[in-house]
């Protein structure tokens, strides 16, 4: 008799602790049942808003200032002639800022051809992880200015324009994240020269570039980039024949920065530079080494830190 | 006779839903803190989405929250968050499931502050440890404050610090919990 009460005790103490569980289960349930509905987009899909050369989908955060600075290296086939290409860099410096989550713009200058330039990057649509829209759509655009002393025309009468001076981008960015590591983008681009070297080149050359990433670990990915030109592929700079542009890097972020080293065979920083205007090329082993360093500064907090005083600057 | 047990039996099954009252929010807030002496900023995030449920007649407690909604002051922290230490699209919830460790201490009923140790299963990142977290419970009218706060070692949930930045981020963070649950 003892025996059974004990058994009939241990047994309905086992029933009351699974329905307990059970009971937490339901409660779980009925939260997620009410649970407003909530579209997951694709979060970093690349590290940084550059690629490599060219811009990524990314565009800043609301009030986040980027501060940039791109190094390629001269010619890596010259040897010791020079140090590998150490001894002749090109640097362009980039202030790149975030108005909000789908506008960003930026200015640059860079020395090769002293260049300045300013870009509006602006991403339409966003990939979502659940269905529904499949990639990330970002506009690029951009608007350059050479700065070199005007050239000596060959009639004195002549003037150089000031127009002739300046470049566009136009760029269509469309990436997909397909899972941790692989993230692929295209890049339909047009690039307009104001002023080509002869009339037989169209003003406007197009070209369509493919890049991507995979990463490594967490922290550090193998990227690529190349720009595919569509026509005036017998464009010429100081006679020279021009080439499409390949790129390879690496990237590592480490906190607040992120770390790109690259190999290619563009030395211009500038997208109708790069995208064009290439004179070295990968069968002539004429690479150049680089590195782009990125810094971002929080300029405007986010609504809801917008009371913090208490928090520690660098 | 047999009329006698079955409406025993029936008013035992039905007590507990007649007697429930189940409080309940969407807007509890979580902040966690992970900020060391070293470290060059402040690591924190903060998530205004919380979701749960207190079942008033058996001090059942559950918590759900979307990692995502966490939000950094910077931006990078943020994503870094989400893609190196969280793993978010991997494990996109975490919650907690458990109950209050002596439910008749609180009466639902009568405004105060009882003072009450919570246990139960705490999943973050995929992994699921039993946690027993002191905490109040104040009661207002109808409204039910639950208030926490507790350490979380990080690689007890398999969340790794990388070594290059091992110094800067707290091996154990502290979590603030602070939630209104209306009645239901």
């Amino acid at each position: 008799m003892m025996m059974n009460i004990r058994k009939a005790v241990v047994l309905s103490l086992s029933l009351l602790a699974s329905a307990g569980t059970f009971a937490q289960d339901n409660l779980m349930a009925e939260l997620e049942n009410g649970a407003p509905k909530q579209k997951d987009y694709a979060f970093a899909t690349f590290k940084s808003t550059r690629l490599i050369d060219g811009s990524s989908v990314e565009c800043l955060g609301t009030g986040v200032l980027d501060f940039r600075i791109s190094h390629r290296f001269g010619d890596i086939s010259q040897g010791l002639d020079n140090f590998f290409g150490v001894d002749v860099a090109y640097t362009k410096l980039n202030l790149d800022y975030g108005i909000n989550r789908w506008l960003t713009v930026g200015i640059g200058h860079t020395g090769l051809n002293k260049e300045d330039d300013g870009f509006v990057k602006i991403k339409l649509l966003r990939q979502e992880t659940k269905g529904g829209m499949p990639i990330t759509l970002t506009y690029f655009g951009s608007a350059a200015i050479e700065t070199l002393p005007a050239p000596t025309l060959p009639d004195s009468t002549q003037k150089w324009l000031f127009s002739n001076r300046l470049f566009f981008t136009n760029q269509l960015l469309i990436a997909r994240k397909f899972n941790d590591r692989i993230s692929l983008q295209l890049m339909p681009t047009v690039v307009h020269y104001n002023l080509v070297d002869s009339s037989k080149y169209s003003n406007n050359t197009f070209a369509l570039g493919i890049g991507g990433r995979v990463k490594l670990t967490k922290r550090s990915a193998i990227t690529a980039e190349y720009y595919y030109r569509l026509n005036n592929t017998s464009f010429t700079v100081n006679g020279l024949p021009t080439y499409n542009t390949f790129s390879l890097g690496y990237e590592i972020e480490t906190g607040g920065h992120v770390f790109q080293i690259m190999v290619t065979n563009a030395q211009g920083l500038t997208e109708r530079m790069f995208i064009a205007q290439t004179t070295d090329s990968w069968s002539k082993q004429q690479l150049h080494l680089g590195f782009n360093v990125s810094r971002v500064f929080t300029i405007i907090k986010p609504e809801s830190y917008k009371d913090d005083k208490d928090d520690k600057k660098w | 006779m047999k009329n006698i047990l079955l409406a025993g039996v029936l008013a035992v099954c039905i007590a507990p839903s007649a007697q429930a009252q189940k409080f309940m929010t969407r807007t509890g807030k979580i902040t966690f803190d992970a900020t060391t002496k070293t470290s060059p900023e402040k690591i924190s995030g903060k998530n205004n989405e919380v979701a749960s449920i207190l079942d008033g007649s058996n001090g059942q407690l559950v918590f759900q929250v979307l990692v995502k909604n966490f939000k950094f002051e910077k931006q990078l922290m943020e994503e870094h968050f989400n893609e190196n230490y969280m793993e978010s699209d991997k494990f996109p919830k975490s919650d907690f499931k458990g109950n209050i460790s002596a439910p008749g201490d609180v009466n639902y009923g009568k405004d105060g502050t009882y003072n009450v140790t919570v246990s139960g299963k705490l999943t973050i990142h995929g992994v699921t440890k039993d946690v027993q977290v002191p905490g109040s419970v104040v009661v207002e009218g109808s409204k039910v404050k639950l208030a926490a706060k507790f350490a979380v070692k990080l690689a007890d949930y398999n969340v790794t610090i990388p070594s290059l930045v091992a110094d800067k981020v707290a091996k154990e963070c502290s979590i603030i919990l602070d939630a209104e649950l209306m009645k239901k």
